[in-house]
């Protein structure tokens, strides 16, 4: 092995170690912060308590959990489709011209700040979704504009693995006689589907992790969600919230829902990952 | 990739380097009696730290050789930091806790807590009863409180807010029995679901209220008990709700942060306090709690 | 630029298949047109509300009565040494990481499954869980304070997902066939990397940090906690400095009447990402690279 090889191997396996210490970092910090709040009331009432009222002793954590997956769980549905497509658009359907707009298109998209998603969603969304009651604040409205936030996400993923199919087999197909969307499903998409499914984690870890955006349409009222049009307030907006008025043992709470998201995370990306080795 | 690399590198160090600055520098001919040095770090209230900024870049002309670096986070952020020595001041846009005893208060102005309704909304007023009973969900239909018939959208603040605890002791309403269609956390956040909502109703900080309305924004700020709620009644006291804007230290601050209280206090900012939409109070400083 | 739109692809053979055609034809325009059309949408939003406030006089001035007059220039610099940091930091950080992930360690290794797992969490942190460790861990503990080093650095963190699992798909997605060439031509495991891979998986690396300089833009709660509030100019990377994206937030929702001014700035702000796609696209072009990913990924 050539020097600068063994610079490489101590350069790139230092940068990974790394790269995977920063969540744990993350973690143990939360950790530090929740554990008065885990000492003194125990996790079961986190779950069991009557409402969250923090301020008078109540914690349930449970409707705001419900709100959490319910909002990104859509937000992914209807961005999967919506990104896989729009990968399948710039290479299969769109013209040159065009495929590069799209993209630019989806790249601005990405940078848009959750303030400004947030804005456009309490004043052009939320009053079209009123016309079904209320003030159009609520887990549909919300999911809509998440699924906006974390389209790109789905999209660069599937732009990129469906470039990496080899066009041998594309055209191998083609010499074939076979119509496009039957080479699209049956040909590009199956190869595609590890870096597109890369794409889908990642964005439902975001759509987790999104907090100003919803904040500003979900309704953030605490209480179990009836149905889509019901208010609702996910975990984060929730530490978004409460977190800058509260006091040490009410933070400490906080940070106790914050720890439960991360496990919420963790359990929806490791169930993900155990499927897709016992698929393959 | 390689031939990147080193353009990079040199716009980062031209950029650190640089740092034109064209901070406003003021004459040398000494103003004022002494000259302050130093940095001082204020943290807390977001609702406070724009007023702060602007009374900050005021005190800055002064003494030029002062930084007055103004952060946000939160009140409960402000009151944690100035504890532990982080920040020189916090904001808090409350009055302290008992348990927030050993820091000390310096309010600076007060602000207002009206109700708003949509612009279009015909109600004249509304009693301390008819409040209870909207916020409570006994009256579910603005016909019930003397308006058109129409759905009643509640806009309630999150906990720990203190608009929210000014409101539920001057209605003395216990805070798990309110029912809610929607909780907003900032006083705009608020003031855009009102806007928005025909048949809403809330409560903000009636400076905030005032601004946007004077900017168009389609609200009304609504009479409690026949009072009507504007920055008039609340400098005058006759409107009963309203919470203080304070600047908090520890046991025993820098000279330069009581320096800078006392300018925040002076009659020299209430034109700044105004155009924040704030009250500025009148009586002398330093309440020491 | 190839794409398939060149290839001919065959006809349908039955009804079935021609309905088929027709129907995934019509979803995947709608798709598309519906992700173009929001966009816009949101874009001219802003633009209606905000674009008569710009000026020249605008993006350079100074910061004044809480941003409801004067400029935004102090803040446009804070932003650039902002995303300036997060690049130095990220993307060394990414490319080798990913070159690890891809070359290195085994692909179904348990570091390598331990690694991505992490990553995976990592990128489901919430963004103000992210300012709050920023602010314990950059300004506290590492003693940076209120900075733009620490808003760099923290949101290093926060793109370090995303942008190392882009790179190592357009690591694997360079085909086989140029790692054996040059394994043939005996070129060392570095060389063969850095003259033969990386080059041919530019475009779909520079996607990847093209998307993750937009979300550092988009970043809001980490950065009022580490970078922070201040509408000073910066004179150095240890200066705090607010970003364009607090500075919006700040006047939509805290500022009285700064509503005008928040569209504004966030007018600028799609100017800035356009700038920077531009600017990109530019930068692949002039090296001689391909702009977009795009089947066999040769040069």
């Amino acid at each position: 092995m050539s020097r600068s090889d063994l610079l490489l191997k101590i350069a790139t396996r230092t940068s990974a170690a790394l790269s995977a210490t920063v969540v744990l970092l993350i973690l143990g910090f939360l950790f530090r912060d929740a554990a008065p709040a885990l000492r003194e009331i125990g996790l079961s009432r986190f779950l069991t308590d009557p409402s969250w009222h923090p301020l008078y002793g109540h914690f349930n954590l449970t409707p705001m959990i419900v709100a959490t997956l319910a909002t990104s769980l859509g937000a992914v549905i209807l961005a999967g489709p919506l990104g896989i497509a729009s990968g399948v658009f710039v290479h299969f359907y769109a013209p040159s011209a065009l495929a590069a707009w799209h993209r630019r298109i989806v790249e601005l998209l990405a940078g848009i700040p959750s303030v400004v998603f947030g804005l456009w969603g309490l004043t052009v969304l939320a009053p079209m979704i009123a016309i079904w009651g209320g003030s159009g604040q609520n887990l549909l409205t919300a999911t809509i504009v998440l699924a906006l936030m974390v389209l790109p996400t789905v999209a660069v993923f599937a732009d990129n693995a469906v470039a990496a199919v080899p066009s041998e087999s594309i055209r191998g197909a083609a010499a074939l006689g076979v119509e496009r969307w039957g080479i699209i499903w049956n040909i590009v998409l199956p190869q595609a589907r590890t870096g597109i499914i890369a794409g889908v984690v990642l964005a439902m870890t975001r759509a987790l992790g999104e907090t100003m955006a919803v904040l500003m349409l979900a309704g953030n009222v605490v209480e179990m969600p009836t149905s889509l049009l019901s208010p609702g307030r996910t975990l984060n907006a929730n530490i978004a919230l409460e977190l800058g008025y509260a006091s040490t043992s009410h933070r400490s709470v906080l940070f106790v829902s914050g720890l439960i998201l991360m496990l919420v995370v963790s359990l929806i990306v490791t169930a993900i990952s155990w499927r897709r080795r016992s698929g393959q | 990739m390689r031939r990147f690399l080193p353009l990079v590198l040199v716009s980062f160090l031209l950029a650190t380097l640089c740092g034109c600055s064209d901070a406003p520098q003021s004459d040398v001919s000494g103003k004022g009696e002494s000259n302050l040095s130093g940095k001082l770090t204020l943290t807390g209230s977001s609702t406070i730290a724009p007023l702060i900024t602007e009374i900050a870049r005021r005190f800055e002309e002064l003494h030029p050789d002062l930084r007055i670096d103004v952060q946000t986070g939160g009140t409960g952020k402000g009151i944690a930091d100035t504890r532990i020595g982080v920040a020189d001041i916090g904001m808090a846009s409350r009055s302290l806790k008992p348990d927030e005893s050993d820091l000390i208060t310096h309010q600076i102005a007060a602000d207002g807590v009206g109700l708003i309704v949509h612009e279009s909304n015909p109600i004249e007023g509304l009693t301390a009863e008819q409040v209870i009973s909207i916020y409570l969900n006994q009256a579910n239909n603005w016909n019930e409180v003397g308006g058109d018939k129409d759905e009643i959208t509640v806009v309630h603040k999150a906990e720990g807010r203190a608009t929210l605890e000014v409101f539920l002791k001057q209605f003395s309403i216990d805070n798990t029995r309110v029912k809610a269609d929607v909780i907003v956390g900032e006083n705009e956040h608020a003031i855009k679901t009102v806007a928005g909502t025909k048949n809403a109703i809330g409560y903000v900080s009636i400076g905030t209220a005032e601004a946007d309305i004077q900017a168009g924004v389609p609200i009304r700020l609504l009479p409690l008990d026949g009072i009507e709620a504007s920055t008039a009644t609340v400098s005058s006291g006759e409107f009963p709700m309203s919470r203080p804007l304070n600047l908090i230290t520890a046991d025993e601050p820098p000279q330069t942060a009581m320096e800078f209280i006392r300018f925040c206090q002076s009659t020299g900012v209430h034109d700044l306090i105004r155009s924040n939409f704030f009250v500025p109070i009148t009586s002398e400083p330093d309440v020491a709690q | 630029m190839t794409n398939t739109s060149s290839i001919k692809t065959g006809s349908p053979r039955s009804s079935g298949h021609r309905t088929r055609e027709y129907a995934a034809g019509i979803f995947i325009w709608f798709a598309a047109s519906v992700v173009m059309a929001i966009l816009a949408w949101i874009v001219v939003d802003i633009t209606v509300r905000g674009l008569s406030q710009i000026s020249l006089s605008y993006l350079i001035n100074n910061v004044a009565d809480a941003g409801r007059s004067g400029g935004i220039g102090p803040v446009i610099l804070s932003t650039i040494l902002i995303l300036l940091v997060t690049l130095a930091t990220a993307v060394p950080l990414s490319m080798a990481s990913a070159i690890a992930l891809t070359e290195q360690v085994g692909h179904d290794s348990l570091l390598a499954r331990y690694i991505r797992l992490s990553l995976d969490v990592l990128s489901g942190v919430p963004s103000i869980v992210f300012g709050l460790f920023g602010n314990v861990f950059f300004t506290i503990t590492l003693g940076l304070g209120y900075s733009i080093l620490s808003g760099g650095l923290t949101l290093g963190c926060m793109v370090l997902p995303i942008l190392i699992r882009t790179t190592e798909q357009a690591i694997n997605s360079v085909p086989v066939e140029h790692r054996h060439a040059a394994a043939a031509l005996g070129l060392s495991r570095s060389t063969t990397l850095f003259r033969v891979v990386l080059p041919a998986a530019a475009p779909a690396l520079a996607a990847g940090i093209v998307i993750s300089m937009g979300r550092a833009l988009a970043e809001t709660a980490a950065l009022i906690f580490t970078a922070g509030y201040v509408a000073r100019t910066p004179e150095s990377v240890f200066d705090s400095g607010r970003s364009l994206s607090v500075h919006i937030y700040d006047l939509a929702m805290n500022v009285p009447g700064g509503g005008p001014r928040a569209y504004a700035a966030a007018c600028v702000l799609v100017g800035m990402l356009l700038v920077i796609n531009g600017a990109t696209a530019l930068l692949l072009k002039v090296a001689g690279f391909r702009i977009a990913p795009h089947f066999g990924a040769r040069r």
